[in-house]
């Protein structure tokens, strides 16, 4: 309804209703408070101005009346505040199953690289009706990816993996702008979200890609050397990655963390930080050395290992095959939020979205 | 200083007192000294203006075609950098906190005099290094420097200014100092806490912010100029530091610091309300706690300005929840004032109109408020005009208000000549006109999706630029006509005498412009704040006691 007014923005994902609402519901707050205040400013400049009321009343004060625009104001406050929190956690926490996007933020473009190996650059192509989460990091400063159609913003940090997660309605085509200043063409790091219906995304998805993107972080593993070290057998002087990502990791210094993007990324970069229990500090940081997008690549490999759709590059025998299918237990409540994109599958191969997709 | 002799008394004042300029460069009266501020500022605004007309002139269009990117970005950051720390926070405390503490606790002056006249230079010196970062090419990284972009990346005059920052902070700490000293030690016989002018109050809560508040800030401008000199690695992540360090230890100060702007305004409207309604303020004890409240919290509530920056989850709800309660003592305030008027006999001095504007554009900038403490909303319209127009609703409707309140309001005891009243409500009138039409259009932008910084913008926004770049011409009127009639009061303004508005508080017991050491004798204070029932009741105003 209000998406026709030209004082909204498109209301393109499914978040867009629900911030929508609340800020009605505030800009009615917002109204009635403004009009109590200046209404009631007016009467009485109007009422007791001095040719009228030559004497004033002194009146030192109310607590009844203290109390009560404490209470309610207060009231109102803690609504917004539970209203706005339960927004919150839908827009901070992705379903499971989300396919996935990899953003890097540099001066003054996006890049994005889809798992099937699709590459663009300040435009994004998505699917309508499919969740989607962006995985972003930057090249140097900070920029923020955020496309007001989805009614979603997250910061892109230089050094770290920020995420968030939307869910496109209608196609259509979208600004995607860069919100956090970052020099000379900030308001050029400008970009257009192309949301396709399911059938055309797929048409779109298949042209063009040389390998998905966790094959070229095979070739990056074999490259660098990882390989050597980071073997399936227990011979290997680093942890096996097989069957590893999205686990918990017991360190050396008794915590333990999961074994998620951000954990991939500081492990290959900065491996010193967080030493796995029972092996010692010995690979060497690769900051500096590998790009972004090398580092995207080598994530989504060791993604692929950890859900199976992908192998070890050595000659290992495989005889921890049957380590694979770890991640199935994710798998079931995955397909539930799926089922908008019926033809997901078969165009992009190697897609670490779950197998199971249509029960 | 000068001894003020008995027999010109009525003549001689702390203007006249001497006219050298060594006289007025080394001067230890705190009302010399805010004369000094006022003339500082004053200049700096309209410079801050003049950047802030350049920046509308170039978003009438939707190309960027009037100015270069970088040097749009220049103005946006020298806009900020001089409004807000050579404008914004030494406006009313370092010309009005100076002028009127000691005049309204019945001292002579300052706890240390000195000191106060070392603030002015140090904040002087601070500003040179701003303007010279501004003259020698300027500084594109924002008001607020944000890293790895000031520490590494900038190619502009980032040190400079930081330097000037880190100066300029110590000017308020100073100004901080002396007012809570001042208030604590040098009140009059029988001026107890609770028959303090609220204006009182609420300098002390700024000035509270101000000594635990700037240090916070000195040391992390300290951090980015060592980061970008000597490449420390605080904030780099490729040396593994931490960008978003400097986003917390900036706000930590920077959001107090928009309390540092508006409480003093708020304790302006408070005197000028009871005023121009002939009433003792409405429930005096819940806004004077309110500035506490306020000083307090506001410590609490940084990192809604990092809603989207990658913090926790847990870390947005707990700051969400935190700012939703700073509102709170916020509206208190609102509703004191209102109910103030109620049986009141209100008249309509510019003063009063200055605030009653400050009520209603401080009501929607506060209410506003509540959209980007609301997370999930935040998400939206953080980062966008919504932003830029919700604090210019505080910081220009609320502060700058507040400081054009003040200057009306105490104008004649400053100068002891009036403004023509004429004029001066016609100001008020272009200056409520002209900022709403400027910065209501920047809240439907921000909706929209327009990010704030932006050099150029898709054509769909250009209505709602051209509106407020309309109104920004007419608010630009609104404030060079005060300067014109203020210089001109100088010479031809009528005489004021010792209390125009038959006004209660201490101040306007005494001479108009007062002696240099304000009061013929410390006065003893029996009374309330605010007794307009008693000096309405006397028909006269009520003399100091000797």
């Amino acid at each position: 309804m209000w998406s026709n007014l030209p004082l909204f923005p498109p209301r393109a994902s499914s978040m867009a209703g629900h911030v929508d609402a609340l800020y009605f519901f505030l800009v009615a707050v917002a109204a009635f408070f403004t009009v109590l205040i200046s209404a009631l400013i007016l009467f009485f400049a109007i009422r007791y101005r001095k040719e009228r009321h030559p004497h004033a009343v002194q009146i030192h004060g109310s607590t009844a009346l203290e109390l009560l625009w404490t209470g309610i104001p207060l009231g109102i406050v803690m609504i917004i505040f539970v209203w706005s929190s339960v927004i919150f956690f839908m827009q901070t926490r992705p379903p499971k199953g989300a396919m996935e996007i990899y953003c890097v933020g540099k001066q003054w473009m996006w890049k994005f690289e889809h798992t099937g190996g699709q590459r663009e650059i300040n435009e994004l192509h998505l699917p309508a009706g499919r969740d989607v989460r962006m995985i972003m990091t930057s090249q140097d400063v900070i920029h923020d990816f955020f496309v007001p159609a989805f009614r979603i913003k997250a910061d892109v940090l230089p050094g770290r993996y920020t995420s968030t997660w939307f869910h496109p309605t209608v196609p259509g085509r979208y600004h995607l702008f860069c919100s956090q200043y970052c020099g000379t063409n900030h308001s050029q790091m400008v970009g257009t979200v192309v949301v396709m219906d399911p059938v055309d995304y797929e048409r779109w998805a298949a042209g063009g890609v040389d390998g998905s993107l966790a094959s070229a972080g095979e070739k990056s593993f074999q490259q660098y050397g990882c390989s050597m070290c980071h073997r399936a057998d227990m011979a290997g002087r680093a942890p096996n990655l097989v069957g590893l990502f999205g686990k918990p990791v017991l360190l050396d210094d008794g915590r333990t963390v999961t074994a998620d993007e951000s954990y991939v990324r500081e492990s290959i970069l900065n491996p010193g930080v967080k030493i796995v229990s029972g092996f010692k500090n010995i690979m060497p940081t690769f900051q500096g050395q590998l790009t972004e997008e090398e580092v995207i690549g080598l994530v989504a490999y060791v993604k692929a290992l950890g859900n199976g759709t992908a192998n070890l590059p050595l000659p290992v025998s495989n005889p921890d095959s049957g380590n694979y299918p770890v991640a199935p237990k994710a798998e079931p409540s995955a397909a539930k939020s799926d089922q908008g994109a019926p033809a997901a599958e078969p165009a992009t191969k190697s897609t670490p979205v779950n197998p199971p997709a249509q029960p | 200083m000068e001894t003020a002799s008995h027999s010109t008394e009525a003549k001689t004042n702390y203007l006249n007192a001497d006219y050298s300029v060594k006289s007025w460069l080394l001067t230890t009266d705190h009302k010399r000294i805010a004369i000094l501020y006022l003339i500082s500022i004053t200049g700096f605004f309209f410079l801050g203006g003049l950047f802030a007309m350049l920046i509308r002139l170039e978003l009438l269009t939707p190309a960027g075609d009037l100015v270069l990117s970088d040097n749009y970005n220049k103005l946006f950051t020298m806009h900020g950098i001089v409004m807000i720390f050579l404008f914004l926070i030494p406006s009313i405390p370092s010309v009005f906190g100076n002028f009127l503490v000691p005049m309204m606790i019945g001292a002579k002056d300052l706890a240390f005099p000195k000191l106060n006249l070392a603030s002015w230079y140090i904040y002087m010196l601070g500003a040179c290094f701003i303007l010279y970062a501004i003259l020698t090419g300027g500084i594109d990284t924002g008001w607020t420097f944000y890293t790895p972009y000031s520490s590494t990346y900038s190619n502009s005059n980032v040190v400079a200014a930081a330097v000037g920052v880190f100066i300029v902070g110590f000017s308020s700490i100073f100004t901080g100092l002396n007012f809570i000293v001042t208030i604590h030690r040098m009140r009059a016989p029988g001026l107890t806490w609770r028959r303090l002018p609220l204006f009182i109050w609420a300098h002390y809560a700024t000035s509270v912010i101000m000594v635990l508040g700037t240090p916070v800030l000195a040391i992390t401008i300290v951090l980015v100029a060592l980061e970008r000199i000597f490449h420390f690695g605080i904030f780099d992540a490729r040396l593994g530091g931490d960008p978003l360090l400097f986003q917390h230890l900036f706000w930590f100060y920077s959001h107090p610091a928009v309390y540092i702007m508006i409480l003093p305004s708020m304790g302006v409207i408070t005197e000028v309300i009871a005023c121009f309604s002939r009433k003792r303020i409405f429930g005096y004890d819940f806004i004077a706690m309110s500035s506490i409240a306020i000083a307090v919290l506001g410590f609490l509530v940084w990192a809604h300005h990092m809603f989207v920056a990658g913090i926790s989850i847990y870390a947005g709800l707990i700051f969400s929840m935190l700012s939703f309660f700073v509102a709170i003592p916020s509206a208190v305030k609102v509703f004191n004032w209102t109910a103030t008027l109620y049986k009141g006999s209100i008249t309509f001095e510019t003063p009063m109109l200055y605030a009653f504007a400050f009520i209603g554009l401080f009501t929607v900038g506060g209410l506003t408020g509540l959209f980007l403490a609301a997370v999930g909303l935040d998400l939206h319209v953080h980062d966008t005009y919504f932003v830029v127009a919700h604090f210019h609703y505080i910081m220009v409707g609320g502060a700058v208000t507040g400081f054009m309140c003040a200057l009306h309001f105490w104008w004649p005891k400053m100068t002891g000549k009036m403004y023509p009243e004429g004029f001066a409500k016609l100001s008020a009138l272009l200056v409520f006109a002209g900022f709403n039409l400027t910065f209501f259009p920047q809240f439907l932008l921000g909706y929209m999706g327009m990010p704030r910084r932006y050099h150029n913008y898709p054509p769909e926004f250009q209505v709602l630029n051209v509106m407020s770049t309309a109104g920004a011409s007419i608010l630009a009127v609104g404030f060079l006509l005060p300067m014109i009639y203020f210089v001109w009061s100088l010479q031809y303004g009528k005489d004021a005498g010792p209390n125009p508005y038959k006004a209660a508080g201490l101040e306007w017991m005494t001479a108009s412009p007062p002696t240099t050491f304000n009061f013929e004798e410390t006065p003893v204070v029996t009374w309330e704040a605010y007794n307009y029932g008693e000096i309405d009741a006397l028909g006269k105003e009520v003399e100091v006691g000797g």
